[in-house]
């Protein structure tokens, strides 16, 4: 039982994680139809920054530096990557995201050495608790909880504002909302944006939970949340989180399954669990059908 | 490089390249056993770089041509190459490993549940035919059984459109990875531990009775493989079949009205892609000496994917050079960059190449940047701070110069992977059709010839 109540708290927590990823990814999917592959190793670069800014700077003005700078990266990237590939074969698109990824790699081992470096404990976050016998960070405890008031923030903000209106239109159609006056090119500014900044918030709790960060670090999150975003139906902000929890639970779960090697197959379940899902809903659990148009 | 044409003298010509090539790739490995190592440049020793960037080019450019298949010609997107290769790099492995060595790779295991090994059967891997045979023989069942996974999941999966299916298939890559490593089938795969003493190209090299190598085979045997594999693709690209799948990729609908059966094509370029995937992927274990899951993932996959589109999407012969130049890149030419670079001496050759390559590259970069601009559809500041940033560099190659020694900043371990990265990135942005779009390489010699008759006649 009490193993059981703490692997649904971890898995809850790593779904959070999960989610603030994948919200960035079917953000962008929604308005751009590019499985922008560079967002994993933008958090990944989120988390690195955390630990360099954090050994020069105090703690309060580090992780907003963390925030802004990831922000910064994020809206470069797509300027410089993706901008000037917005009338070229979706597939140009995605071999450029698969460069600024590899890009991003590359440095981070450059910067870094290759070894592995370890994320600051942050006050409180990083400070245990103890539920039903097991003792567990704040970080893993409050992200569920930060998650959805972040999402709830978001919603608002896409449902209720001018710059969530126009997002909307440019998701449903891009060119006739370029012709409706949109600036195209802001409102995808903008969605990198706010993928970055959650990206951001995603790596200081993710990395509390688990430490070291490597060049790699961000691929595996990066995939399975967009696995998530894939899941829930791409495109889809709610379906993404609810994804990326389902995820996060199932995942969780299978670690604990006694059989000998179950830790081997945690990633390879969520594929699994994909793969089955898509053969029965090809776009997703809440995601639009794609009618094919002749 | 090698492509069918319809006339008989395309299909003579194409030959006649192929023998050459394969022709070249031997003197150039046995110049050194011929005339003693000492008298060949270092480039043509047998541990040069250059070879290690020719077995691996040719592995590679097997699997991006059949990823091309899939991706360029049948418009399919998968993104499962890698596990592919992996399930033919293990079949090639646990069927190849000597009878004598079984107990040595899988002694975590007490031994292996594979009672037999193909080159032992047919006379051991130290005679020629049991090598050929049984390596040939393991390299087909590698390709066989990739192919005999995607028909497995080709039904469902292929059902799937575009990004769906991308990831469906990669997903399915990291669902073998994760198989292949379990313990539960340490007998079989030894777990997540490496296959090691496998037949390795080295294993081709023909020696004399006291050990001593008369001929080097070693480049010659991937480079014969692959260029047979890719050959029996570019014939099925230029069959029915594949304009059948020409036809799925521009546009599926009008290819079902037209009586092409959609499900059937797709199928039959899934398995051939992942057969001859599975067939590099046991060449890449010959050429690594060891099959090791966690070499297999999403980002080998990856580097295949950036190398078929760097080549031209639906463009056999762009793969191939695209290959060798993204091979060569990563693996040879940049490799100067990974350690500290200090000229001294002002007539040193090496100082003088850096300065020219240098400067050409700093202009190149301007002259691209600044392509809109010039045109007048950009704006101007921006190409005056390209041409400013261009200065900067240019004056602190200028102050090199004139100060005689100087230690080039930033170069240091890794830095040879960040300026690849980049070039990729050049590659990507500025030519966005690849080398080749989907020209092969004759087409652009014909119209080589046309535009001289043309100059000639007019």
């Amino acid at each position: 039982m009490q193993l059981l109540i703490s692997t649904l708290i971890f898995g809850i927590s790593a779904g959070g994680q999960y989610a603030l990823i994948a919200i960035g990814y079917t953000m962008v999917y929604g308005i751009l139809r590019l499985i922008n592959f560079a967002h994993g190793d933008v958090f990944m670069v989120a988390g690195l920054m955390g630990i360099y800014l954090s050994a020069a700077l105090p703690l309060y003005l580090a992780l907003p530096l963390v925030l802004v700078l990831t922000v910064a990266l994020g809206f470069c990237i797509e300027r410089a990557a993706y901008k000037p590939l917005r009338a070229s074969p979706r597939m140009s698109v995605m071999i450029s995201a698969i460069g600024v990824s590899y890009l991003l790699q590359n440095t981070a081992t450059y910067v870094t050495g290759g070894q592995p470096m370890t994320y600051p404990t942050l006050p409180f976050l990083g400070d245990t608790v103890t539920i039903a016998g097991t003792s567990i960070k704040w970080a893993v405890v409050l992200t569920p909880f930060l998650v959805a008031a972040l999402v709830l923030v978001l919603t608002q903000l896409i449902d209720h504002t001018k710059v969530g209106l126009a997002m909307r239109a440019v998701a449903k159609d891009f060119e006739t909302s370029q012709l409706m006056g949109i600036k195209i090119n802001n409102v995808i500014s903008m969605t990198f944006v706010i993928g970055s900044a959650l990206a951001a918030v995603g790596s200081m709790l993710y990395f509390t939970t688990y430490p070291a960060i490597v060049p790699t670090a961000g691929a595996m999150p990066g995939l399975k949340a967009f696995v998530a975003a894939v899941f829930g139906g791409i495109g889809s902000i709610p379906g993404a989180v609810i994804g990326a929890f389902l995820i996060g639970i199932c995942e969780n779960f299978v670690k604990i399954l006694p059989f000998e090697g179950a830790t081997t197959f945690v990633d390879a379940f969520t594929f699994a669990l994909l793969i089955v899902v898509l053969i029965f809903k090809p776009t997703g659990l809440f995601g639009e059908k794609a009618t094919d148009k002749v | 490089m090698i492509e069918k044409r319809k006339s008989k003298r395309g299909a003579f010509l194409a030959l006649v390249c192929i023998a050459a090539v394969l022709a070249l790739v031997v003197v150039l490995e046995n110049l050194s056993t011929f005339l003693g190592a000492g008298s060949v440049p270092a480039i043509l020793l047998p541990t040069s770089q250059l070879f290690i960037v020719l077995k691996k080019g040719a592995v590679y450019a097997l699997v991006a041509v059949s990823m091309n298949l899939l991706n360029g010609f049948t418009g399919l997107f998968s993104l499962g190459q890698a596990g592919f290769m992996l399930l033919g790099a293990y079949t090639y492995a646990i069927l190849t490993v000597p009878m004598s060595a079984k107990d040595t790779v899988y002694y975590l295991y007490g031994g292996s549940a594979v009672p037999f090994s193909l080159p032992d059967l047919f006379g051991g891997a130290d005679t020629a035919p049991g090598l050929v045979l049984g390596v040939l023989l393991a390299i087909v069942l590698g390709g066989l059984v990739a192919a005999f996974f995607a028909w497995l999941i080709g039904l469902p999966v292929l059902r799937l459109k575009s990004d769906y299916l991308a990831i469906a298939t990669l997903g399915f890559a990291e669902i073998i990875r994760a198989v292949f490593q379990w313990q539960a089938l340490g007998p079989v795969t030894n777990g997540a531990n490496m296959i090691t003493q496998i037949p390795t190209f080295s294993s081709f090299n023909i020696t004399d009775e006291s050990g001593a190598v008369v001929l080097r085979l070693s480049t010659f045997f991937p480079f014969l493989i692959a260029i047979v594999c890719i050959t029996v693709i570019v014939l099925l690209i230029d069959s029915s079949y594949g304009r059948a799948f020409k036809a799925i990729r521009e546009d599926e609908v009008a290819a079902e009205a037209m009586g092409i059966d959609l499900a059937k094509h797709k199928r039959l370029a899934f398995c051939i892609s992942s057969f001859f995937a599975g067939v590099g992927g046991a060449l890449f274990a010959m050429y690594a000496s060891n099959a090791q899951a966690k070499v297999y993932t999403s980002t080998m996959t990856y580097e295949l994917l950036l190398i078929v589109v760097i080549g031209g999407i639906g463009s056999v012969s762009g793969s191939c050079i695209a290959t060798f130049l993204y091979v060569a890149c990563s693996e040879w030419w940049l490799r100067f960059l990974d350690s500290e670079l200090i000229f001294s001496s002002t007539t040193d050759p090496k100082r003088i190449t850096f300065i020219l390559i240098f400067a050409a590259a700093v202009l190149c970069g301007a002259i691209l940047l600044t392509r809109r601009e010039r045109k007048g559809e950009g704006k101007m500041w921006k190409a005056a701070l390209v041409w400013l940033a261009a200065l900067l560099l240019l004056g602190w190659l200028a102050y090199f110069v004139i100060a005689g020694e100087l230690k080039v900043p930033l170069v240091r371990d890794g830095f040879r992977m960040v300026v690849f990265s980049i070039i990729i990135m050049i590659v990507v942005l500025f030519f966005r059709r690849g080398l080749m779009g989907d020209k092969e390489l004759p087409d652009l010699f014909r119209k080589l010839a046309r535009r001289k008759a043309g100059v000639r006649h007019g």
